[in-house]
């Protein structure tokens, strides 16, 4: 029997047919996701062509995009076109029969928070999402990637048609020190390789440093597969896995539960499987990152400086380089920690979760942010157990804004957007040119930094910040 | 969906790399029902109009030799980034038939092709060249042929691209893809049999 890596091994089980002529595969999709920022098109779609849907079961609706980070309550929308595409998917879900956590549902939260959380996202299987940040579910070893204007097609058929990913391993070895997160992690990874660095891969993260992470900080990690222009990230699963998905509400029970793992143990990539590239770096280099441009790959470690364009020989580049110079107002030979900062956002589907929360809340703790800073929870769920353990009074004592579940100003769709021309350290995915509104600066970094940032109002290494605070105790 | 076989049409050159699907359809717009008669505006928009709603003359698709273009000649990653696919619905919108650059988002890629527009991968040698013939002569034309798989450029010079045989016939015959597939829909339900059977937790 020839090696096989976990991608090989699920893709052979999901594999209906193959298209001979195009090498494109019809595969099998376990669960579908749907958000209230494009379900609505697929729906459309399905009205359009008189198509249904094929198993409801098998989807579930959340929506996060629109949703306000300021109320519970639909009433409480003042748009009218955010408050539609929230009541197109309700509307939606309802008439198929589709499972739906709405906003007043304890259960609703940012998609690519809920499905793990829920233990919809299960290893093995292929979980999909219109949204590109669907790359999350891999930390639990799924195979899970974005499909844009796909849904119509899954909701139709409950399949998909596919070329095979090729296949790029990241090891990271060595042990990562104190206060470098899964973020700063997977920020080096991408600005190792590129931010088209993994085009039409699947990554495989592995080595010491992947296992050592909590199933939340793998989250985190595959969540940023797509900022290197991968297609999908995966972890193999282990007991670390098992362990976070036993009792999920939708994980199996019992007998089927023991079966599941059994299973589940068959995942992880043969020893002798080969891969298209391989790349490793070492956790011990690893700095706390801060980004200074347009891409994830535009990110330094916060010890330095920003680049000179001069400096590049590629036109391309340079020109990218000077136009996000420009954009981001900075100049080169600029320190990171000279920058000062506008605002700071924690939160998002890349670190929402109560494991995000708890680091940032440790920084805040006993201090005052001295510029308007927003923390979202990932979901209502994240958000009842943090305010349990007491984080949100450190939060708003420190004068954060605690604010409700959602994708909020990640991606600002849903009224909370950074200014034009204002900085904010955030701790979300994407720094693109207008990402947090039009003209927005945006910096990518861990939640610890975002905390460490909003206390001081500038870039600050967090672990400087910690040291000087027990100094002073 | 439109069907795509042959289009000439006047080819906006985009020289900058990394046009992300946030630049194509900035994500104030994802509220909007594709039908919104407004919808070729948002196309670009943050590059094309000040926050004032002013065209902004630096960008090519303002310049009246460019107005109008059907087909885009851009450069590396274009279309990366988000999934949205009402990026592509924009371009739809504004009438791009064809967007040509050296390699693209695979979420953009696909989703054009789900929407009547022909993603076109020529190599980056092969797009510079473009781009400058295009600014040298603004508001020239460029011919897209999908049966032969080619692009002719304003000197005559001919590209060929690849493009898999499956998603070839679909544009050609502007089919459903969702009609395709459950003409399998036994394949799928015997699939599915094996399946649920075997994985019995799911």
């Amino acid at each position: 029997m020839t090696a096989e890596t976990i991608f090989d091994k699920i893709w052979k089980e999901h594999e209906v047919l193959v298209d001979q002529n195009s090498g494109e595969a019809l595969l099998y999709v376990d669960r579908l996701l749907l958000t209230d920022s494009s379900s609505f098109h697929a729906f459309d779609l399905l009205e359009k062509e008189g198509r249904s849907v094929r198993r409801p079961d098998q989807v579930f609706g959340v929506p996060d995009h629109f949703s306000p980070s300021t109320s519970r309550k639909l009433a409480g929308i003042s748009d009218p076109d955010r408050r539609a595409r929230i009541e197109d998917l309700e509307r939606n879900c309802s008439r198929w029969g589709i499972h739906h956590f709405g906003i007043e549902d304890q259960r609703m939260g940012i998609t690519h928070v809920v499905g793990p959380e829920q233990g919809i996202t299960l290893p093995g299987t292929i979980v999909l999402c219109g949204d590109s940040h669907t790359s999350t579910h891999g930390a639990l070893g799924a195979l899970a990637f974005g499909i844009g204007g796909h849904s119509g097609h899954v909701l139709a058929t409950q399949c998909l048609w596919q070329k095979p990913l090729r296949q790029m391993r990241v090891t990271v070895t060595g042990q990562r020190s104190d206060m470098v997160t899964a973020k700063d992690i997977v920020l080096s990874i991408i600005s190792r390789i590129g931010a088209g660095g993994a085009f039409g891969h699947l990554i495989e993260y592995s080595g010491e440093a992947i296992r050592a992470l909590s199933v939340e900080e793998r989250l985190t990690v595959c969540n940023m597969s797509i900022e290197a222009g991968g297609r999908a990230g995966i972890i193999a699963p282990d007991e670390v896995t098992f362990e976070y998905l036993s009792g999920r509400p939708f994980a199996p029970k019992g007998a089927q539960w023991d079966a599941a793992v059994e299973y589940w143990k068959s995942l992880p990539s043969d020893p002798a499987a080969e891969f298209d590239r391989e790349i490793s770096l070492d956790a011990g280099d690893i700095e706390p990152m801060v980004s200074w441009g347009n891409t994830a790959e535009e990110t330094l470690p916060i010890s330095g400086a920003i680049p000179d364009p001069a400096d590049i020989e590629d036109d391309d580049r340079r020109e990218s380089m000077s136009r996000a110079l420009e954009y981001m107002g900075l100049t080169p030979g600029t320190r990171l920690s000279d920058i000062s900062v506008d605002q700071v956002f924690i939160g998002s589907c890349t670190n929402g979760r109560l494991e995000d929360l708890r680091a940032a809340a440790k920084v805040v703790m006993g201090r005052k942010a001295v510029v308007p800073a927003l923390v979202t929870p990932g979901s209502n769920l994240v958000r009842a157990a943090a305010e349990a353990e007491g984080l949100d009074r450190v939060f708003t004592e420190a004068g954060f804004t605690w604010g409700e579940a959602g994708c909020s100003m990640c991606v600002a769709m849903n009224g909370d957007v950074v200014e034009p021309g204002k900085r904010c350290a955030s701790t979300s995915n994407r720094n693109f040119v207008g990402r947090q509104g039009a003209g927005s600066r945006t910096h990518l970094m861990s939640p610890v930094m975002a905390a460490a940032a909003a206390i001081k109002g500038r870039f600050v290494d967090v672990r400087d910040l910690v040291a000087n605070m027990e100094g002073k105790q | 969906m439109k069907a795509f076989t042959q289009h000439e049409g006047v080819a906006l050159p985009l020289d900058a790399i990394n046009m992300d699907t946030d630049q194509i359809l900035p994500a104030r717009f994802l509220r909007k029902r594709r039908l919104d008669p407004e919808y070729h505006t948002y196309l670009f928009h943050d590059l094309r109009f000040s926050s004032n709603g002013e065209e902004l003359q630096g960008f090519p698709l303002n310049k009246p030799e460019y107005r109008g273009a059907t087909i885009i000649v851009g450069n590396t990653n274009f279309g990366g980034g988000s999934s949205r696919e009402a990026a592509a619905f924009a371009l739809d919108a504004y009438g791009i038939r064809c967007v040509i650059a050296p390699n693209f988002g695979d979420i953009f890629f696909g989703n054009c092709l789900k929407n009547g527009i022909l993603p076109v991968v020529l190599s980056k040698k092969e797009t510079d060249i473009l781009r400058r013939q295009l600014q040298e002569m603004p508001g020239c034309r460029l011919a897209v042929d999908l049966q032969e798989q080619t692009v002719t450029a304003p000197d005559g010079s001919v590209s060929r691209f690849e493009i898999n045989s499956f998603e070839k016939r679909n544009l050609m015959l502007g089919l459903s893809q969702i009609g395709l597939t459950l003409e399998h829909a036994e394949t799928i339900d015997a699939f599915e049999r094996g399946y649920k059977d075997k994985m019995q937790w799911l």
